[in-house]
């Protein structure tokens, strides 16, 4: 029995060292100096705040439809909702540039091109921001259907019976009690947003000073041989990542 | 057959009349029931475990539509109402209070909801109900007794004409049951409340029930 767990624990500690070598080969690869002058590029910078702007607002607006779909999902009952449910992962699990021609194709559509007459998302800001939304919205989904499924219904019937409508009973019941879900599922769609490449640079370009992000910066540093500042960039992104991780695990939720 | 059961003495305020449900997927079922439970009086609803009491009182209160038959409060066919639009107040089993929610704010609920403050109301509830120094507490710093005040308080705010009551003493000990089941009919008298308690315990239905109904296989069979 001892030998049985003393073997799964060593295969956990080998799967970690070899996480923990990654990280600490990335880390020592250049010095501090280095780190200082690719952080003072005005091209990462750039990069740095797109990035911090772009996740932050793809993640707003992947948690304003990840709260009522995961709602709805939790609550009702009804039939298909089997193949609605899968139908919602479908984001997670296409690959990332598949979602980029998907994009591009769309908005070569009639109704694409009516969309872009409003607000135009080819090559541009608004087009980083959709396509990290595209993906982070599946995963804040998720995110949110997990937390109604814990959290009782009960509390939210005994409103309606107190002349709550279902309006009523949602935003100042469910709402408030969901509130740690809904920092998890903020923070999940941020970071997912934060590490999405594919479906930008296919959708929204890799130009830099204008729809360049962290990972497009990483892909553009290493296309010209400059391994110091990709190394860097993704040394911040780690960083970022773990912080993030850090916060979901605070609020009781997992990644 | 289904049994009626009738009072002769005043109006009656909810009548059941041939309701039947059926779990969705289950083979559990309420069949035809019917029954009257006259204003102002205590009632009591015995069965064993599963046979189907809870379903009965969410019917009641509309957090769940029956398969058949009508509700009616007073003369007025409730089935198709909003559990809102009946005030018919109801406790659940666990409570339900609402996390994170002060007791204050718990009691203000009801109030909230049709955009009404009556500060008088919540002290006076609050003092009926012995829990004027827990206003400011969260749900997760009552005792299993002051929580079962605070949400019986929360339902009397919403000032109902019927109060539905599932196992609300349960969680009790001997000695605060005693003191529970006190405060339950004095609060029946008090706010001429019709109350439909649904119990395991034959004490409870002895001291409390006015009217005594038992479920079983889905039907009401004896008083």
């Amino acid at each position: 029995m001892r030998t049985f767990w003393l073997s799964l624990a060593l295969i956990t500690a080998a799967y970690l060292l070899f996480w923990l070598l990654l990280l600490w080969a990335t880390a020592a690869y250049s010095p501090p100096e280095v780190w200082l002058n690719t952080v003072m590029k005005p091209e990462i910078r750039y990069a740095a705040a797109l990035s911090l702007l772009t996740c932050t607002a793809a993640a707003a607006i992947a948690l304003l439809f990840a709260v009522p779909i995961g709602y709805f999902m939790a609550r009702c009952q009804f039939r298909g909702k089997t193949l609605l449910d899968a139908a919602l992962d479908i984001p997670i699990v296409l690959p990332p540039m598949v979602i980029g021609i998907c994009l591009l194709i769309f908005f070569q559509t009639s109704i694409g091109r009516s969309i872009e007459q409003v607000i135009s998302f080819t090559y541009t800001i608004a087009g980083v921001v959709l396509a990290q939304f595209v993906v982070a919205a599946a995963f804040a989904i998720r995110t949110m259907r997990g937390t109604f499924d814990h959290l009782s219904a009960r509390p939210e019937e005994v409103a309606l019976t107190l002349g709550a409508t279902r309006f009523q009973s949602f935003w100042h019941v469910a709402l408030p009690t969901a509130r740690r879900g809904m920092l998890a599922a903020f923070c999940i769609a941020w970071a997912r947003s934060l590490g999405e490449f594919g479906p930008i640079l296919v959708f929204a370009g890799a130009t830099r000073m204008r729809t360049e992000v962290l990972p497009t910066t990483v892909w553009l540093e290493l296309s010209v041989g400059n391994l110091d500042s990709a190394v860097t960039v993704s040394l911040a992104m780690i960083l970022i990542a773990v912080i993030v991780l850090v916060a979901v695990r605070a609020t009781g939720e997992k990644v | 057959m289904p049994q009626e059961k009738k009072f002769n003495l005043t109006i009656p305020v909810i009548s059941l009349k041939n309701i039947s449900w059926k779990a969705p997927g289950e083979g559990f079922k309420l069949h035809d029931i019917s029954l009257t439970i006259p204003d102002n009086t205590y009632a009591v609803l015995m069965g064993s475990t599963g046979c189907g009491k809870t379903s009965l009182l969410e019917i009641v209160c509309g957090l769940r539509q029956p398969n058949q038959g009508q509700i009616f409060l007073d003369d007025r066919d409730v089935t198709l109402l909003e559990p809102r639009e009946r005030r018919i107040g109801y406790v659940p089993q666990d409570l339900a209070l609402f996390p994170g929610r002060r007791v204050k704010a718990q009691l203000s609920f009801a109030l909230q909801m049709r955009g009404l403050s009556d500060e008088t109301l919540i002290q006076q509830l609050a003092e009926d109900l012995r829990i004027t120094h827990l206003l400011e507490r969260l749900p997760e710093q009552l005792s299993g007794g002051e929580k079962q005040r605070v949400a019986l308080a929360r339902a009397l705010a919403a000032q109902p004409r019927v109060l539905l009551l599932d196992e609300p003493l349960s969680a009790l000990d001997e000695s605060t049951r005693e003191d529970a089941m006190t405060l339950l009919r004095t609060l029946q008298s008090k706010h001429a409340l019709t109350v439909l308690h649904v119990t395991h315990s034959s004490s409870e239905a002895n001291t409390l029930g006015q009217l005594r109904l038992r479920l079983d296989d889905g039907q009401i069979v004896s008083v």
